[in-house]
């Protein structure tokens, strides 16, 4: 780093951040019952009795780093009255909603296990109550809350009929799928549920994190968290890769993907190189019509939390043209330990135009919110 | 630049901080043995109350697997990000050069001193026996 950003004023020039759109909130439960509810008795006396069966090994590993507790939690997120970081409200509305004047903040519940469960019947029951839960404690209290529809991909019907059930309720406005899943993302098996998504008007968001029970990099096992982090970034690389080439924008062409919490300046590179293979490789994927590039550009949405810092700030501009100002929404990550605060997160000031669109304007018309 | 006694001595145990308003500023005193500090409760990176933080040791590793503690409880880690800050200098961790928290200067003085020098003290009671902890801002 050349600049000490010691002495960097927040950039207020128009306080162009306030009103923005918050493309990944995360509520909380209070309780580990808070599902309960929502759950028919057969599948609460599973889920008292037996309980959730991720894919992954080591099932009490934690995947977060506990230097910031409760699973990497933003050490001032913690309300007073108790309870867990993003599980409170009011202080939700205190240090975000209404400090930023947020407009709409977009959930993404880490909560639940739903996408993750191996016993898929109950996967699909656990992904019902939290969308239902989603509703009751943040969406219908607080409307400039917006709901993600939990699924479980590796349960097609389930997943189509939850899909289906949400659609048209404007209190959701996307479906969460988990970005590790038992096969890349575009593989014919999940082309069903992309098509339910799309043809209901939702967005698929692939929200970084969980387990599939694969080595989380392409070389294996990681030892540390510093690693853990960065291979998120792979796995969104694979999704990318995976949807371009299986030709799933060609099949779904409404189809509409937002990657978040993965970083987003390795994604010029990575067009650059499929551009490059497809020249090359083009009788291997002839359903490809189009450079690679280009069903990127149109199809795909990226946010900024964990906002890249390049060591000359001046960088994050031609890293924001190449993916196309257009395509880049702002997101804080709260109230997680490495969210970004709208006021200092862009090291370098943007043009006004990137800014309006960045912070609201692209969210507003990816997801037809007023 | 003026005095300000933002407290005795035994409001802040060693190992212990405290969080005052002087002059508009949040201003983290911490204590490390008999020594105080002074830090700014505002992250240089995006602003959090740094001074919340957790505060730890130095951990060094001249070589991978070869740990060592050091400087115990004298860094200051960002409850938001983790960076971390030597509570002493204000310096960052990784990059001491360019990037330090505002630090401001912290001075114990004698309560006989205080009750007769030119100090601000209107929140702490004075009385001639203690010992008063003076922030320079
Ligand atoms: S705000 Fe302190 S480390 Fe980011």
């Amino acid at each position: 780093m050349n600049v000490t950003v010691l002495d960097r004023k927040p950039d207020r020039s128009a306080q162009t951040h306030m009103g923005f759109i918050d493309c990944d909130v995360h509520p909380y439960v209070k309780g580990p019952n808070d599902f309960d509810p929502f759950l028919s008795k057969r599948w609460l006396e599973h889920k008292r009795t037996i309980g959730g069966r991720s894919r992954q090994g080591l099932a009490k590993t934690p995947m977060y780093p506990r230097m910031s507790p409760g699973s990497g939690m933003r050490m001032d997120g913690w309300p007073k009255g108790g309870g867990h970081p993003g599980s409170d409200l009011p202080l939700m509305r205190e240090q975000l909603l209404d400090l930023f004047d947020v407009a709409y903040g977009l959930l993404a519940p880490l909560v639940g296990g739903a996408g993750g469960e191996r016993n898929l019947e109950f996967g699909a029951a656990m992904a019902t109550a939290v969308n239902e839960w989603q509703l009751a404690h943040s969406c219908d209290p607080d409307p400039r809350l917006l709901g993600a529809v939990q699924i479980n991909a590796e349960y097609t019907e389930a997943a189509i009929a939850e899909i289906e059930k949400r659609a048209g309720d404007r209190r959701f406005a996307q479906v969460n799928i988990p970005p590790r899943g038992l096969e890349p993302l575009g593989r014919r098996r999940y082309w069903p549920i992309l098509q339910a998504c799309a043809a209901n008007g939702f967005p698929v968001s692939l929200h970084l994190g969980g387990t599939s029970g694969h080595a989380s990099t392409g070389g294996g096992w990681p030892s540390f968290y510093h690693e853990e982090h960065p291979s998120y970034v792979q796995t969104m690389q694979t999704l990318v890769t995976s949807l371009v080439c299986e030709g799933v924008f060609e099949q779904i062409p409404n189809l509409k993907i937002v990657l978040v919490e993965g970083g987003f300046a390795w994604l010029p590179a990575l067009c650059w190189r499929l551009d490059k293979h497809w020249k090359q490789l083009k009788a291997e994927v002839p359903h490809l019509k189009r450079a690679p590039s280009e069903y990127v550009h149109e199809h795909i949405w990226v946010t900024t939390q964990p906002i890249e810092e390049p060591e000359r700030p001046e960088d994050m501009l031609s890293t924001l043209e190449w993916i196309g100002p257009d395509r880049v929404m702002f997101s804080t990550d709260y109230p997680h330990w490495d969210q970004d605060d709208p006021r200092y997160a862009f090291k370098i000031p943007l043009p006004d135009d990137w800014k309006r669109k960045i912070y609201r304007d692209n969210a507003r018309a990816l997801y037809t919110l007023d | 630049m003026d005095r300000h006694v933002v407290g005795s001595v035994t409001d802040i145990p060693p190992g212990g901080r405290k969080i005052v308003t002087v002059k508009g500023r949040q201003i983290g005193i911490f204590r490390i043995g008999d020594e105080f500090f002074g830090l700014i409760n505002r992250c240089p990176h995006q602003g959090a109350p740094l001074c919340s933080g957790e505060v730890v040791s130095r951990l060094v590793a001249p070589s991978p697997g070869d740990y060592r503690l050091t400087r115990a409880g004298e860094m200051i880690r960002c409850p938001w990000h983790c960076w971390e800050f030597d509570i002493r200098s204000g310096q960052s961790l990784c990059d001491p050069d360019s990037v330090q928290v505002r630090s401001f200067d912290v001075a114990v003085e004698a309560g006989n001193a205080v009750a007769e020098g030119r100090f601000i003290a209107e929140r702490v009671e004075v009385s001639v026996e203690e010992r008063y902890i003076v922030v320079t801002v």
